[in-house]
């Protein structure tokens, strides 16, 4: 049951994008097709599951116990930015047709703050392996929702008249919020 | 050989002209998370300019020595280390404020203004050019989030930098402050300087066209009595 919130907690109440301002700069950059959105959810999903298995026992098994819990920042940098290299090789090796898709996306998400934000609030909750784990997949399908309704929206709003000035970042900006403003209904539902 | 630009311009081209988070639509998340006050806008923005400008600096020196197949690993490893600096000062000196910003300030090592810059800038300048180039760009990240800090701070409650600035009758908007009213008023904000940019620029053309229309005029004129 704790599980469970866990995950729902992460997914809705405290989505990554919506109410922490994680992984903004793929929410508004690639957020313009469906069709590209929803791989790219699904990717950084991966990804972060398994930053949280790697940066966890990393932080319990390593910086823990020798004391140098001051290198938290380096190491975990260079285990998102490693994942997603070896992410990439993975996929170019097993699946030519999905390398392709998610090409040139595949190395933005190592900038992607979402993922480096889940390692630290793992550290911060103090969650233990499995919780992690949840928390981690909680995320990610959090973010996948999230960006897969940003670019619903947004392809219809390719149709709209929108005021000049306010045409690409400052409306997507605005459909945002709105959208914030939707996820609050979920508020109060669970308190992890 | 490109004209090199006056030491001046790096700095002042990023206050508006580049600025990251108008006009480059860069380091979005701790611009919204973490202006829910001036005063909040204003350390991250101080502790993203330290990192900014340090790292800079440093990346400018050797980038000559770093081959480039592990350049951006090279950079990241550069800027962790400053923020990792920037933390520890700021839980030792200013234990308040480290945590009303809690995670974001780690976060600023994925922050893409620093890797931007480091990529699009200190990796082909001087170390001189690249100082004032991330100065410059620090500035206008201080600019975008003391504003957007103060805006809300000042409708979500009241106050501006801790001091009340608006009388008890006005009953402050609590969007303001949550998640919402930062996506809100960022995009709001944007929108209306866009639109008083394409306003200038309206007049500038309008300006010029009427030169160009007297221009032809007088050559007319000089070449009839030639």
């Amino acid at each position: 049951m704790e599980l469970i919130l866990i995950f729902l907690s992460a997914a809705l109440v405290n989505n990554f994008v919506l109410a922490y301002f994680l992984g903004i700069c793929p929410f508004i950059g690639v957020s313009n097709k469906l069709s590209s959105a929803f791989p790219m959810g699904l990717a950084t999903t991966f990804v972060m599951v398994l930053t949280a298995i790697v940066t966890w026992l990393i932080y319990h098994l390593i910086l823990v116990p020798y004391h140098v819990e001051y290198l938290e920042y380096v190491s975990f940098i260079l285990v998102v930015a490693a994942l997603v290299q070896f992410v990439e090789m993975v996929i170019k090796k097993v699946s030519q047709p999905l390398y392709r898709a998610l090409g040139i996306f595949l190395p933005l998400i190592t900038t992607n703050c979402a993922i480096l934000g889940l390692a630290l609030f793992i550290v911060l909750k103090e969650y233990n392996f499995v919780e992690s784990l949840f928390f981690g997949v909680g995320a990610g399908a959090g973010f996948t929702l999230a960006i897969s309704i940003m670019a619903g929206i947004r392809e219809e709003l390719e149709l709209a008249n929108v005021p000049k000035p306010f045409r690409g970042a400052p409306i997507t900006l605005i459909v945002a919020g709105l959208l914030a403003l939707a996820f609050m209904g979920f508020a109060g539902m669970i308190t992890v | 050989m490109k004209k090199q630009v006056s030491l001046a311009r790096e700095y002042t081209k990023g206050l508006w002209e580049q600025s990251p988070v108008f006009k480059q639509v860069l380091g979005m998340c701790p611009t919204l998370a973490v202006t829910v006050s001036a005063m909040n806008g204003i350390a991250m923005a101080l502790a993203t300019t330290f990192v900014l400008v340090f790292s800079s600096f440093i990346i400018s020196l050797i980038r000559k020595l770093i081959p480039s197949q592990v350049r951006i690993a090279s950079y990241i490893v550069i800027i962790a280390t400053f923020v990792t600096i920037v933390d520890l000062v700021m839980r030792a000196q200013f234990p308040e404020l480290s945590k009303a910003l809690g995670p974001y300030i780690p976060l600023i090592v994925v922050n893409c203004v620093i890797l931007g810059r480091a990529e699009a800038f200190a990796a082909k300048n001087s170390p001189l050019r690249s100082l004032l180039d991330a100065l410059g760009m620090g500035t206008g990240f201080l600019i975008a989030l003391a504003s957007l800090g103060g805006i809300r701070e000042i409708i979500g409650s009241r106050t501006l930098l801790g001091m009340q600035v608006l009388p008890d009758a006005f009953e402050p908007w609590l969007i303001m402050i949550l998640p919402a009213g930062a996506f809100l008023t960022l995009g709001l904000m944007m929108g209306f300087l866009n639109s008083m940019v394409e306003r200038r620029k309206r007049r500038d053309e309008a300006a010029v066209l009427a030169q160009h229309m007297r221009k032809p005029a007088v050559a007319i004129m000089e070449g009839q009595e030639g």
